[in-house]
Formats: C-alpha cells, sequence, structure tokens
C-alpha cells in the first residue's frame, strides 16, 4: 500500500487516489502538426526503476491533482505537491 | 542427455534415485557466441530452444540474472486459451496453443499441459452477443469455440452463483474446450533442458548491464560476470524491458506494472475448467494440489517492485465471491506478484529494433505465458534471418506510429487503464 501525503487533507491511503500516469510528460501545443511529437506524448515513456514524477488526484478527498515523486522500486515517496501552484 | 521414459523412471527408482542426470549444465560463459538471448523465463529459453532445433544454430547462451524460472514464468496463472478476436492475435495465439499439445513430446518433459476447458461467463445479452462474435471469428480461424446458455454454464459449473440475489446473472458464456494450463516451471525447465541438450549455454547469476558497440551496431554485452561478445542479442526480459532498452537507446511505447496472483489452502476437486468472470477482472482454476489459483486486476501504477498491494488483494476477493460464494470462508494461503511490460495497445512488441544488432521481444501484458512457444518459434526466426515471422507481422514497434495498434482490450494508450 502506498500512503500519499496530500497536502490539503493529510496522509491518505492511496485507495483514495486515481492515478494519472507519467507527470513529466509534456502536451505538444493544441496545433502542432508533427506527428512524431503527438505520437512521443501519447505512447514513449521513460518507465524508469527508480524516481518517477507522476500524477495522482485525490478523488475521494480534495479532488485536486498532485505530483507524487515516487520511486518505483520501493514504493518510497520523496515528495508531494499540487499539480497546479496553487490550490483552488 | 538421458531421455526421460518410463523404462528410465523404473531404472532411477530400483536404484534408489541416486544416478538422474542434472537437467542443464551449470555453463561457464564463452568469449562470443552467434547469439546472447538475454532473460531466462519461458521466452528466452524457448527462443535458444527453437534457434537450435528449427535453425541449427548452436553458439546460444542465454543470460539470466537471477535462476531460470524466477520471473514472471514462474509466477503466473498458467492459463494458456487462443479465444482471441482481432486477426494477428488470432492466428498467433491458435499457433501457439498447437505447439503447447505438442510440447510435452518435443521437449522429452512433461509440462502438464492440461485441456480443461476454459469458460468466460457473460452477464448480459449484449456481452453474450460480443461473445458469439468472437466465437465466430474464432471458428473462421478453424478454432473450437462454443457459445453455452446459462442452462449450459450451471451442469458445468453447478458452484457459481446461480442465485436470484446474484451481483451479476450469469447469462451465458463463451467456451474453449482446449484451453486449459500447464505446469509452469516446468516449461522453464523443459525448454532449459532441450536447449542445454542442443549445446545452448544456459548462464544463471549474470545480469546484463549494458550494450558493447561497435559503431551503431550492437556486437556484445557487458554483465556481471564480465563482457560477452555476440552476432545478435535478443531481448526477452519480460517487465525489465524499458530499463535494459534504455540502455540500447530505445524509447518504447511500454509501462511497468505489477499483477498479482493468489492461491487458496487446498480443497478437493471443486473446479474443474479455468473459469473467467465476464462482469470483473477476475478467473480462477484450481491446481493439482488442490488450491484455487486466482488472478485479478493490476495494481495500476509504475512498478519494479515485484510485490502487491492490499487494494487489490480486496478486489480479487470480493470478485471472487461475488462470482462463487461457495469460497467465501476458504483461507488465502499466499499471493505474490510479478513486473510485467504494459503496452498502450496490450498486444506485444517483438520484432527487430532499429539498433542494429538488437532484437526486441516483450510488452506481453497480462497474458505472455500461453504465448511462450510460439514466441520462442518466432523469435527464433526473427533472429536467424533478421526478418519479422509472418505470424508476428503484427507486433512491430512501428504500429503505433503508423496507427495500426491491435487493441484486444479496447482500452486506449493509458497502459494503467488496462
Ligand atoms: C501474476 C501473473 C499472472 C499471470 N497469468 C498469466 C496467465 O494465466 N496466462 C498467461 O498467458 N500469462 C500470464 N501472465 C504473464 C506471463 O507470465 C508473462 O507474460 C510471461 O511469462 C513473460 O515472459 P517470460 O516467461 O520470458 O518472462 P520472465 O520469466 O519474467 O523472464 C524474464 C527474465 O529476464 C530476467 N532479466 C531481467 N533483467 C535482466 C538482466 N538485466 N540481465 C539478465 N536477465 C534479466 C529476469 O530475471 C527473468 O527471469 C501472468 C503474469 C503474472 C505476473
Ligand atoms: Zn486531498
Amino acid at each position: 500500500m502506498l500512503r500519499i501525503e496530500c497536502p490539503c487533507c493529510g496522509p491518505r491511503d492511496h485507495d483514495e487516489f486515481r492515478y494519472g500516469g507519467d507527470a513529466s510528460v509534456i502536451r505538444p501545443v493544441h496545433d502542432d502538426p508533427d506527428p512524431e511529437a503527438w505520437y512521443r506524448y501519447v505512447y514513449v515513456r521513460k518507465n524508469p526503476a527508480g524516481l518517477h514524477r507522476e500524477f495522482w488526484q485525490h478523488v475521494m478527498g480534495c479532488r485536486q491533482w498532485l505530483v507524487v515523486e515516487r520511486d518505483t522500486r520501493s514504493h518510497a515517496i520523496a515528495s508531494v505537491s499540487f499539480a497546479r501552484k496553487s490550490p483552488a | 542427455m538421458a531421455r526421460y521414459s518410463a523404462f528410465s523412471i523404473l531404472r532411477n527408482a530400483l536404484s534408489g534415485q541416486r544416478y538422474w542426470q542434472r537437467a542443464w549444465r551449470a555453463a561457464e560463459p564463452k568469449p562470443a557466441y552467434d547469439v546472447v538471448v538475454i532473460g531466462g523465463g519461458g521466452h528466452g529459453l524457448a527462443t535458444a530452444f527453437h534457434l537450435a532445433e528449427n535453425h541449427g544454430i548452436r553458439n546460444v547462451a542465454v543470460l539470466e540474472k537471477g535462476y531460470v524460472g524466477g520471473g514472471n514464468v514462474g509466477r503466473n496463472t498458467t492459463v494458456i486459451r487462443s479465444n482471441y478476436l482481432l486477426d494477428g492475435n488470432t492466428q498467433f495465439y491458435e499457433f501457439s496453443m498447437k505447439l503447447w499439445e505438442g510440447m510435452s513430446q518435443a521437449l522429452n518433459f512433461n509440462v502438464m499441459f492440461s485441456q480443461r476447458g476454459q469458460l468466460v461467463t457473460a452477464h448480459s445479452a449484449d456481452q453474450l452477443d460480443s461473445f458469439s462474435h468472437r466465437a465466430n471469428i474464432m471458428r473462421l480461424n478453424g478454432i473450437d469455440a462454443d457459445i453455452l446458455d446459462r442452462d449450459d454454464v450451471r451442469r458445468l459449473t453447478p458452484y457459481l452463483d446461480f442465485s436470484d440475489t446474484a451481483r451479476f446473472p450469469i447469462h451465458g458464456a463463451i467456451f474453449q474446450g482446449r484451453a486449459g494450463t500447464a505446469r509452469h516451471d516446468a516449461v522453464a525447465w523443459g525448454y532449459a533442458r532441450a536447449a542445454d541438450a542442443h549445446g545452448v549455454d544456459i548462464i544463471q547469476n549474470c545480469e546484463v548491464t549494458g550494450f558493447v558497440r561497435d559503431g551503431e551496431k550492437i556486437v556484445g554485452v557487458e554483465t556481471t560476470t564480465g563482457r560477452i561478445g555476440a552476432g545478435k542479442v535478443g531481448l526477452a526480459v519480460a517487465g525489465h524491458t524499458s530499463v535494459l532498452g534504455a540502455k540500447a537507446g530505445l524509447e518504447l511505447p511500454i509501462e511497468s506494472h505489477v499483477l498479482q496472483a493468489f492461491v487458496t489452502e487446498p480443497l478437493k476437486p471443486l473446479v474443474d475448467h479455468v473459469v473467467a468472470y465476464g462482469a470483473d477482472h477476475f478467473y480462477v482454476s484450481q491446481s493439482d494440489k488442490g488450491g484455487l489459483v486466482f488472478g485479478g486486476n493490476l495494481d495500476g501504477y509504475n512498478s519494479y517492485a515485484q510485490r502487491g498491494n492490499l487494494g487489490v488483494v480486496r478486489e480479487a476477493a470480493e470478485a471472487a465471491i461475488a462470482l462463487m460464494p461457495c469460497i467465501s470462508r476458504v483461507r488465502l494461503l499466499r499471493h505474490w506478484g510479478g513486473v510485467m511490460d504494459m503496452t498502450p495497445d496490450a498486444s506485444p512488441i517483438i520484432c527487430p529494433t532499429p539498433v542494429e544488432g538488437l532484437y526486441l521481444n516483450g510488452g506481453w501484458c497480462y497474458g505472455g505465458f500461453k504465448a511462450t512457444p510460439a514466441s520462442g518459434w518466432c523469435f527464433a526466426h526473427t533472429l536467424a534471418t533478421g526478418e519479422p515471422h509472418p505470424l508476428i507481422a503484427a507486433y512491430g514497434l512501428d504500429r503505433f506510429r503508423t496507427g495500426h495498434t491491435l487493441d484486444e482490450a479496447g482500452a486506449g494508450p493509458s497502459a494503467w487503464l488496462q
């Protein structure tokens, strides 16, 4: 089990969250015509064995999207922050 | 290699079991091989065997960082079936099924392939319709498939929930009689022994840590026991494809996730088939020792931890009881996890790569055990000839770029949603 320290609600079981995948992937701009950029955005992942920056949404709590830095080998969480700089 | 037979069992019994030969040699690595296969799981070993058996390439090494059978080949729930829908999948998995049917003979090793039949329950008229579509496609491809109505299902599996209070009432099922299970460790050992008998070196406790290049071309591997040269390198490392792929400069559409399996205390014979629950991700079969073996969902976040989480244990138990209320008091003995490559379309990637000298066999998602013999057969062909075998033409890396994904699960590009 993971315990995620939600900056809004405090430490919670990860069952309260929805996983949102790799947070380091950057969406190409809306009208980017380069198929390669879209291919990379949709499909390619670094998938590191180690520190991973990833999205989690606290669906059963404050509903904020968070960025969690987690070691994929040990599940140790290095940091949690709001995905948007300031919470609404 | 001494062959196994009724006679050899008798002779060894009469001599106190003292003179059995070891199943394969503890090989020392040579400086170089024609082909180096990374990963001593089912796929790597099957590849090495078929390189020797089908193509006469015997100067081959299989490098395994742990021990043979310690990876997913020894962690899966052993279900073998060929009830696929999409062109590319249907033919490949049926070819695999045919190889399973002859495997114990081909390897001279009893892999305990048991064609007990698999049924997937349908829980709405629509679901049964979609199963009929699948069954028709299977039959058009010469694969056995039957559609069962509720009464048929009840006759075969009376222990499922047919009560008025069932959470999702059973409407019928799709049934494949030739599907079943095999002893997974025996598959690894059988291939290891048969490959070794052809002269393949199986080197355990040898982790590949990097690649040796001559210009752009890969000409060998760095390992924890030193450098080994290779004419060609085949990567078959199950959940660790991204880690090694990155070392060769490959960027892949793969995420590693943990899948768990469970086994209960032994029971009297109860479940004759493999039963998959059409309303949730849950399936069950009974092992020869009597334990119910079952599997459930992915943990759903990137992981190399090779252990699961309790939330999934609870989900699997809930699904088990919804389908089979009679096992609600049965104790769970063990659960474990395996690290798997999840691809965005839930189909494997097995092909030559853009890196010269490097060939890829990965992305098997939940279902690569059943693929083991066909994967080995086709990957050996690809390594030997440099060209993908026709049966794996749909499994190329380029399909994501060109839009030819093979999305059997219909789950889209997010591995964690599968
Ligand atoms: C819980 C669970 C249930 C499953 N159930 C089923 C099922 O019912 N039916 C089905 O068809 N499939 C199932 N699967 C999937 C199936 O087990 C896998 O797809 C398949 O076994 C993967 O291929 P493999 O056997 O070669 O992998 P593995 O046995 O994992 O082989 C890969 C090997 O590579 C080695 N390796 C990794 N990195 C290195 C390195 N750097 N150097 C050297 N060696 C390395 C590993 O140690 C490992 O032994 C299941 C998987 C899991 C985890
Ligand atoms: Zn919160």
